[in-house]
């Protein structure tokens, strides 16, 4: 006879950086319903808004994540770019889709780290952190700071890289990308790897259009879905295609993302050899005028939404953020049931969740 | 199983990746946003680092000739020293130092007088 239970999980958990609640219904090991609970960071970011006028608007948007912060700051001003007209300088796009990349290895490594570390994988999880600390170098020379490198302004950037640094970092990238392959086979062939990750957690196709995951979760499902390739900052002159795998399962959603660090790699080699000269901003003359508008970014783990409303003035009437945490709930919800219960942490871990962003 | 090995025995023969902190210390890059500092000789107290500062860690009484600064509310984003009209504000890219209490930056104009801005650090309790 089985035993039937609820087991909470979270929000203080080992494997958690963050805190979710996740409600566990379980029969003996294995999870038959799963009620989720958020809230317990909730900073009332989108309030700020109405206090801070909108150029101050930008550091605090960049705080919503640590790890994608950069393409927080970025959303919000492509967002006031243009709804105000602005058509900013070729460079500036393209150093914008440089620090985008780097933050998008980061984040990938980061995600790795961890999720190595909720199967016990404690070594591939230093190796992938120390990858990661040459990414935070190139971020802290170029940009100033580890994390939150706040180098967006409404109509363009902060800093210029100049010749010699951009030599580094096509140098760097490339050391990055030789430890990268080292690190890859432990991941893709390892036994243990696959024995947690290969059919764990499967979204099918049809599941992940109807709950509307987003970024790699829908990558990984088979959905060729990415952002980049509407073509918002410089990523309409750089050639690239959208990363796809078709399992659905940890181990594909696992794939997706280490691809896409390769992707991202060679990204950034393309804009710095098509990198333009000239002005990095433009000078921005008063207040934007009333109106609404909508801007997309394709972030480290998903799609990024922002719904900016102006009312002439300087401060902005209301910012509405939709991170792809918030959307991919929904598919965990999905994946959940049926696993075992020492499953769970894996599963939770392969969405990449950032609860920080979910609840702003 | 056989690239875990290969990693293992490589990382046996290779030397330690972390520092022996504080014996080894890292050198800052030269961009670093490190910690704010005030040149008082230069400062005239135009309150334009108050009014853009983001996080409001900055005030000017001009009545008292007196620049304030809270390094503990400080973000480190730089928009200040920007807007600096007088390049009195820069930032410095060693990192700010921990701190068994909270304090104050208070610096005074009136030494100018003397020809040296003297810092002068307030408890915040």
């Amino acid at each position: 006879m089985s035993k039937t239970g609820i087991i909470p999980f979270g929000p203080q958990h080992p494997v958690l950086p963050e805190p979710i609640h996740l409600k566990l219904v379980v029969e003996d090991e294995r999870v038959m319903e799963v009620y989720p609970a958020i809230g317990f960071v909730h900073r009332g970011l989108e309030m700020l808004a109405a206090k801070k006028d909108i150029n101050q608007m930008i550091y605090v948007v960049e705080r919503i994540c640590g790890i994608c912060s950069m393409m927080h700051g970025m959303t919000y001003c492509q967002a006031l770019e243009e709804l105000m007209g602005l058509d900013i300088p070729p460079r500036a796009k393209f150093l914008r889709v440089i620090w985008a990349e780097l933050h998008r290895i980061h984040s990938h490594l980061l995600w790795l780290g961890l999720f190595a570390d909720s199967f016990g994988f404690e070594n591939l999880f230093m190796q992938s952190w120390k990858i990661r600390e040459r990414i935070m170098d190139m971020l802290e020379r170029t940009a100033g700071n580890r994390v939150i490198i706040s180098v967006n302004i409404i109509g363009g950037v902060r800093r210029d890289m100049d010749d010699s640094t951009l030599r580094w970092i096509l140098q760097e990238i490339s050391g990055v990308e030789k430890d990268l392959s080292g690190l890859k086979d432990m991941v893709l062939n390892n036994y243990t790897v696959k024995k947690r990750t290969v059919g764990k957690g499967v979204l099918s196709k049809d599941e992940a259009l109807r709950l509307g995951a987003v970024g790699p979760v829908a990558r990984g499902s088979g959905i060729a879905r990415d952002l980049r390739a509407t073509g918002y900052a410089a990523y309409g002159e750089l050639d690239f295609e959208p990363v796809v795998e078709k399992e659905g399962d940890c181990f594909s959603r696992s794939v997706v993302r280490i691809r896409e660090i390769y992707q991202s790699i060679d990204l950034i080699r393309q804009a710095v050899s098509k990198m333009p000269s000239g002005e990095i901003s433009v000078k921005v003359k008063g207040n934007p005028p009333v109106g609404e508008v909508i801007s997309v970014v394709e972030q480290s783990r998903g799609e990024v939404f922002y719904y900016i409303k102006t009312s002439g003035t300087q401060y902005l009437e209301r910012l509405r953020v939709r991170t792809p945490t918030f959307a991919n709930i929904p598919a965990l919800l999905k994946m959940l049931p049926g696993c075992e219960l020492a499953d769970v942490p894996v599963l939770i871990l392969t969405i990449d969740p950032c609860i920080s962003c979910t609840e702003r | 199983m056989l690239g875990n090995i290969k990693s293992v025995l490589l990382n046996l023969a290779k030397k330690p990746v972390t520092r022996m902190y504080p014996d080894v210390k890292r050198n800052y890059f030269e961009n670093t946003r490190g910690h704010l500092i005030n040149d008082m000789e230069k400062c005239v107290l135009c309150g334009i680092c108050q009014r853009v500062c983001p996080s409001n860690c900055i005030k000017v009484n001009r009545d008292e000739a007196r620049w304030e600064y809270n390094p503990f509310e400080c973000v480190l984003c730089g928009v200040c020293v920007e807007r600096c009209v007088k390049k009195s504000l820069k930032l410095d890219s060693a990192y700010r130092q921990p701190a068994s209490s909270k304090y104050r930056v208070e610096l005074l104009m009136e030494s100018r007088e003397e020809g040296k801005a003297a810092g002068k650090v307030k408890s915040l309790a």
